[in-house]
């Protein structure tokens, strides 16, 4: 298992690390180097990589329980039985075809907006906070749906993650249907 | 944060000069062009290249654009080893004051986050890029650190089987 926080700092993730005591590696993407990639829009997001180095099963909101599932509205048992098939005995759920056919490409807007965000970071690093803001706001602009952009942002700009900020954001996404990637059969 | 300077208002270009910067005749419509240093970030690595600001359109030096991305302008087109992109319909795209950074972005199919006034640029990567290296099922390697600031290669794992989670404090 390698887990990779997309936060700000090493300290924001630290708590979860410490808590969770791994034994596999926990690493952090504070630029977001890991969502651009793989095409990543929210979190907890699963990806399996088989032994060839290759996607065996593509981008899905993988929970390791049922805290929220009235938040997001998906159960955490099938993909863990899942999980645990592969492991122990190589079971793959689709052949590449069905890989393929349930990726989530990103689009043109959505790479912009990640070029907006990273842009903005960069500012927001140097002091330059109300040109930074323009940007977060414009990468959120670009890819509304991108929680990683939106959400992710908000510890960057001040603002709180699961207060006030996030209820509008929520309400948006729930508005939309809950969306985070073609949904793969459980 | 105290600023370290005051930041522009957002509809500045940057240093305005009430002359033009020539003295050669110019027609009163003609648009005073500043010339400055821009920090270039190419997915994540910065470079400092010579621009020129007027009207809102960016152009970097072409020797810059060689040295910092390898790509140069030939009879051909815009090139980077073997491969040339046609240039023709773009009349504008290379001027005295340089190559147009966005008209650049647009032709290499590369997304641009351009903030003039604070002498900035982030060139990302595009949707085609990315989407072909995902489709292909190839697992994009990357290279992440731990939170003792060790790194670790998705490759180093090759070999295993790897469930990649990211998550976030948020």
């Amino acid at each position: 298992m390698l887990t990779v926080a997309l936060d700000k700092s090493p300290e924001d993730a630290r708590p979860w690390v410490e808590a969770a005591k791994p034994t596999h590696p926990s690493l952090v993407d504070t630029e977001h180097r890991l969502a651009d990639l793989y095409g990543i829009v929210n979190v907890p997001t699963g990806v399996w990589i088989d032994e060839r180095g290759r996607i065996v099963r593509p981008n899905d909101p993988t929970f390791g329980t049922d805290t929220f599932v009235e938040m997001h509205g998906i159960r955490s048992g099938p993909h863990l039985d899942a999980l645990r098939a592969w492991v122990r005995s190589g079971t793959l759920p689709f052949d590449e075809a069905g890989v393929r056919r349930r990726q989530t490409l990103p689009a043109p807007e959505e790479q912009l907006a990640r070029a907006e965000f990273a842009l903005a970071w960069h500012l927001h690093r140097r002091g330059r906070i109300e040109a930074a803001e323009r940007h977060f706001v414009r990468a959120g602009e670009l890819a509304p749906l991108d929680l990683t952009i939106r959400r992710g942002s908000m510890p960057i700009r001040g603002l709180d993650p699961m207060g006030e900020p996030f209820v509008a954001l929520y309400q948006e996404w729930l508005q939309s249907g809950r969306p985070y990637y073609v949904a793969i059969e459980r | 944060m105290r600023q370290l300077r005051p930041e522009p208002a957002p509809d500045e270009a940057g240093p305005r000069c009430a002359l033009p910067l020539t003295s050669a005749p110019r027609s009163p419509y003609a648009t005073a062009v500043a010339r400055d240093t821009l920090t270039l970030i190419d997915d994540g690595r910065p470079h400092e290249v010579t621009a020129a600001f007027a009207d809102g359109v960016v152009r970097v030096a072409p020797e810059d654009l060689r040295t910092a991305f390898g790509w140069e302008l030939k009879p051909e087109g815009l090139c980077r080893g073997a491969r040339c992109i046609p240039t023709r319909g773009e009349e504008a795209l290379v001027t005295a004051d340089g190559i147009d950074l966005a008209r650049f972005a647009a032709l290499v199919d590369r997304p641009l986050a351009l903030d003039a006034a604070e002498r900035t640029a982030y060139l990302g990567v595009g949707a085609g890029e990315r989407a072909a290296q995902l489709a292909s099922l190839e697992a994009p390697d990357f290279t992440l650190p731990d939170l003792d600031g060790r790194p670790h290669a998705l490759s180093a794992y090759r070999g295993k089987k790897i469930f990649l989670l990211a998550y976030a404090s948020w």
